[in-house]
């Protein structure tokens, strides 16, 4: 038998790894067919609001409900006294501590959840939330960490025990009542020794602003509870239905599989969706006690305040180095504001996540991470905005660390990172505070990056303008920023990553059709990400089937096999690889049906694209589609019918994806507004699955860390009230404020990768934010810069430019 | 609670009529009471353009206009742009050129586009940049956005000459 085909034309017809197939996912979006979860409405569905305190810090001395029942269409008004009996009105936090669902007796930040409305529609519960009584006595607030360890003001009186003693916490010991944890790692007595007699040291204090992951679309849920079955359905912006369902049910008493989580269209996560809020749990307990469905969707002010902020960490760094420029040691140590409640979204084992991949993409022989978490009258949240667990503090803070060094050594800094890489033969290396980084090429990358745009070129062009500045012929300098980042993504090996003792593998279970498509189903859920897309490609290639004869679904816990979700840049190095082997099972499978029918022993067929042929005799074959149908109609001796498998991946070790970034920036000295004339990212992330939406996800990234360190903040004045609750005074740029990038790429596979990825959706914020501050304050360095603190906004560049007197 | 209005629109091209208070916002009218859920709502203070519509043929922000203020008027959504079979060429360029990620900004996004092309059939890299500056995207970083417009454009133009 013949193919009218080429092998390449069969190799294209399967758009499998490696080409930039069209997004299967945007048919329904271009044409408003999306399904977000406020697209989702039940029969006689109710909707629900919250009362929220005006206060950052006060006790509650009563609340009145009455008025608001009169209101009509309102039915109910929950506070915290309606749920303790139900035993919900606090709940438990990812990060050990616990949360309370409605203000049990003081509130701890403004904003915070004090009464659920529950009304007919949005007008009447808004209604009702404007009548409903709270009588509040105000407490003295405490919005500064540093403060929050010295003063007398206890904000967390349950943690303390009532002879005043201070009990351990989920991490061990704290040290004062609004402390939450001392986290550490490395060796801390050699590293000092090593820094106290180094040739040069350098040192300085930053701080990484807090922040909001702010998607476009809100958090919300619908809950369902259905009294005669005794099924409770959830409908919620979830980036880990599985483990929602989980914390349901742990909480709620309904056993899990009474319990289905969907997590439908989900409009952008970057870490906001991670989280369970209380707004989930007072709509499955309307649901219950009304007995209809309840709706519960935010609205803008409700998110940035109250749901999931990021960042908020104060550090202080040195670091230690030869004269020519080796760096010898590094010490960190962090105070992290994490507001009134620890719900900080990191592996248990975890505090302050991957903090400790402080060391970045170098060599550094000897380092310790100290990290003490503070209470304070803040909003909890402490989730990862785009990026794994606290990798964006930790490149941060490592690059900008590289760049005091190297004004310190009067050295370029290109150069001297360039000298204190791991060097390519160094993978697998084991850093000094603990991680093993499983492979690498920095060197290559660096030099394509610096030669693309001709840094030495750049940097002569610079020093031309300082002295056209310094002459008065310009009134703009010019900042090149530099970045090269190594990401810790992909959690993570069960042995040592777990959410609330949940191991952090992934899963994938595929069934083949008789007529040779496929579903395959997953435990992580897409956010804007394409995994419909990008997953069918992994399949693809692996077992022989064209990607537009496979579906791929996600996030209905009913259907989907059991895995913990997309965020961390882990769908591709955990799931994608869950994907990879049970694909590899259904080929195993296959391979004997093909034997089979070919009348030859097993190992006397291999696979070939779509097919699998008899060694030595290519024109001896059965298709991939001919075997599917075989394994549904012939009685073949020792094999069961049908054709599926299931793959629960436990991943050996993390992933490192790694980037080389430049952002070349002119900055008007008189108006504090910064130009990007350019922006060059180089990423690695391995094998490269869909090239157009690599490219896509770098440009996205990038964007985000461009407002992160351009201008958007979550800001609170001294009496705890945020500042920057609506888009009016957060951040988000628009097509005007962005620029374009150019991409580029070197490929590294993961060596432990079944197909060698390794995640990229996360690698452009993490080295994004540090390239756009380092331009920044690179453009101030020739005038006497060290380092000023993100974000720089208009403001505060002109106020940066009036410090170093460039103002007259 | 004050006394319901008679508000008359067309939407889509179907006329509708209905009672309500005047305190509706139109999108809540979209998306709650005719159930056209393609609009979405992303901020409620007029920013993020997630719930742009045409209204009387000019870009309207539909989170932050009551219904009564639209009474009379024709009022096109992301449905009324295109479907299955008669796709708008802003909706194939969008898929074409990777102009989404997520989707919950593209309805608003492509109905901002078609009255920008109508506005100017040949804007400029600047101009497009401008003319959409009033709907946020927190996915694409834009510049597929940019080019998904510019290659509709391009689309367009050489369909009219075509006619001609």
């Amino acid at each position: 038998m013949k193919d009218d085909i080429t092998r390449e034309e069969r190799v294209d017809n399967l758009k499998g790894m490696g080409c930039s197939r069209k997004r299967v996912e945007d048919a329904r979006f271009t044409q408003g067919k999306g399904n977000y979860v406020d697209d989702v409405k039940l029969d006689g569905m109710l909707f629900g609001d919250f009362v929220r305190s005006p206060y950052a810090h006060a006790r509650i001395t009563n609340i009145d409900t009455a008025a608001a029942l009169e209101v009509p269409g309102v039915l109910a008004v929950l506070t915290a006294a309606d749920l303790e009996p139900l035993g919900l009105h606090w709940m438990p936090t990812l990060a050990g501590d616990k949360q309370m669902v409605l203000a049990d007796g003081k509130v701890l930040f403004q904003g915070q959840e004090v009464a659920f409305v529950v009304a007919e529609d949005r007008y009447a519960a808004a209604d009702g939330i404007e009548l409903v009584e709270v009588e509040y006595e105000e407490l003295p607030v405490v919005v500064n960490p540093f403060e929050a360890l010295k003063s007398d003001v206890v904000l967390r009186e349950d943690l303390v025990a009532e002879d005043g003693s201070i009990p351990d916490g989920a991490h061990g010991p704290r040290k004062h009542h609004n402390h939450i944890f001392t986290w550490d790692a490395g060796d801390k007595e050699p590293t000092e020794e090593v820094i106290a007699n180094a040739d040069v040291v350098a040192e300085e204090t930053m701080y990484y602003h807090r922040t909001h992951p702010c998607p476009l679309e809100t958090c919300g849920c619908v809950a369902s509870m259905d009294k005669v079955n005794g099924k409770l359905t959830l409908w919620g912006t979830f980036q880990a239905p599985h483990a929602i369902r989980t914390i349901v049910s742990l909480i709620s008493g309904l056993e899990e599989h009474n319990i289905r989580v969907i997590s439908p269209d989900i409009g952008g996560g970057f870490g906001n969706k991670v989280g369970a809020y209380p707004g989930y749990v007072c709509s499955v307990v309307a649901s219950i006690v009304t007995g209809k469905p309840v709706k519960w969707i935010e609205d803008r002010m409700d998110n940035l305040m109250t749901t999931a902020f990021a960042r908020d960490y104060h550090m202080t760094g040195k670091i230690s180095a030869t004269k020519e420029g080796k760096i010898t040691g590094l010490h960190c140590h962090v105070t992290a504001d994490h507001g009134g409640f620890d719900a900080c979204a990191d592996p248990t084992k975890f505090p302050a996540g991957f903090m400790n991949i402080c060391t970045g993409s170098y060599d550094i022989p000897t380092a310790y991470l100290e990290v003490d978490g503070v209470y304070t009258n803040k909003a909890p949240g402490g989730v990862s905005y785009r990026c794994s667990f606290r990798v964006t503090e930790a490149v941060y803070f490592i690059e900008r660390m590289i760049e005091v060094l190297a004004i310190k050594l009067n050295m370029d800094a290109a150069e001297l990172r360039r000298i204190n890489f791991i060097k390519k033969e160094q993978f697998p290396y084991t850093a000094a505070l603990g991680w093993e980084y499983d492979s690498g090429d920095y060197h290559t990358a660096w030099d394509k990056a610096l030669k693309t745009v001709d840094y030495d070129g750049l940097r002569a062009e610079q020093a031309q303008r300082v002295e056209d500045f310094k002459a008065g012929k310009t009134r703009k300098l010019m900042g090149i920023g530099l970045s090269f980042f190594t990401e810790i993504v992909g959690a993570g090996p069960v042995k040592n990553c777990d959410i609330l003792g949940l191991g952090m593998f992934d899963s994938c279970e595929i069934r083949i059709h008789p007529t040779g498509s496929a579903i395959a189903r997953l435990g992580t859920i897409s956010q804007g990400q394409g995994h419909a897309t990008t997953f069918a490609q992994i399949l693809a290639s692996e077992i022989g089937l064209p990607a537009d004869s496979i579906t791929i679904e996600e996030g209905d816990t009913d259907t989907a096999p059991y895995g913990l979700g997309t965020y961390g840049s882990r769908s591709t190095p955990v799931a994608g690889a869950a994907t990879a082997m049970a694909g590899r099972k259904i080929r195993a499978k296959a391979q004997m049906i093909a034997a089979y029918l070919l009348e030859v022993h097993d190992n006397d067929v291999e696979f070939d694209v779509d097919r699998f042929v008899v060694k030595g005799a290519p024109e001896k074959f059965k298709t991939m589609k001919e075997i599917a149908f075989a394994a549904y109609n012939q009685a073949i001796p020792g094999i069961e019918p049908g054709l599926e498998a299931v793959s629960y991946y436990d991943p050996p070790n993390m992933t490192y994806p790694f980037g080389a970034y430049v952002c070349v920036m002119d900055i008007d000295v008189d108006t504090g507004v910064p130009e990007i004339r350019r922006f060059y990212a180089l990423d690695d992330c391995g094998t490269r699955i869909n090239p157009m939406i690599i490219e896509g996800q770098v440009h996205g990234g990038l964007t985000e860390a461009l407002a992160v360190a351009l201008g958007q903040e979550i800001a609170y004045d001294d009496m705890g009230n945020c500042k920057t609750g609506t888009l009016m005074d957060f951040f988000l740029p628009t097509a005007w404020e962005v620029p374009n990038y150019e991409t580029d790429f070197t490929v590294t596979p993961s060596p432990h990768h079944p197909i060698g990825a390794k995640g990229v959706g996360e690698s452009p914020h993490v080295g994004g934010v540090p390239c756009f501050s380092n331009a920044v304050q690179d453009a101030f360095r020739p005038f006497g810069n060290t380092h000023t603190n993100m974000p720089h906004d208009h403001w505060r560049i002109w106020k940066t430019a009036n410090e170093l007197g460039l103002h007259g | 609670m004050s006394k319901k209005m008679h508000i008359k629109l067309k939407v889509n091209g179907k006329d509708e009529e209905f009672l309500a208070e005047p305190r509706e916002l139109l999108i809540y009218t979209l998306r709650e009471r005719l159930n056209i859920t393609g609009p979405h709502i992303g901020c409620e203070t007029s920013h993020c353009g997630a719930c742009t519509v045409t209204i009387n043929g000019k870009s309207v922000k539909s989170c932050t206009m009551f219904a009564a203020q639209a009474d009379g008027a024709e009022i096109t959504t992301i449905e009324g742009i295109g479907g299955p079979d008669d796709l708008h060429p802003l909706q194939e360029a969008f898929k074409e050129h990777h102009g989404l990620q997520c989707g919950y900004c593209t309805p608003g996004m492509i109905t901002r586009a078609t009255k920008l092309l109508e506005e100017n059939p040949n804007p400029s890299e600047e101009e497009i940049r401008f003319g959409m500056a009033g709907n946020i995207c927190r996915c694409t970083g834009y510049q597929n956005i940019v080019k998904s417009i510019q290659a509709a454009a391009a689309e367009m133009n050489a369909a009219k000459e075509a006619a001609e």
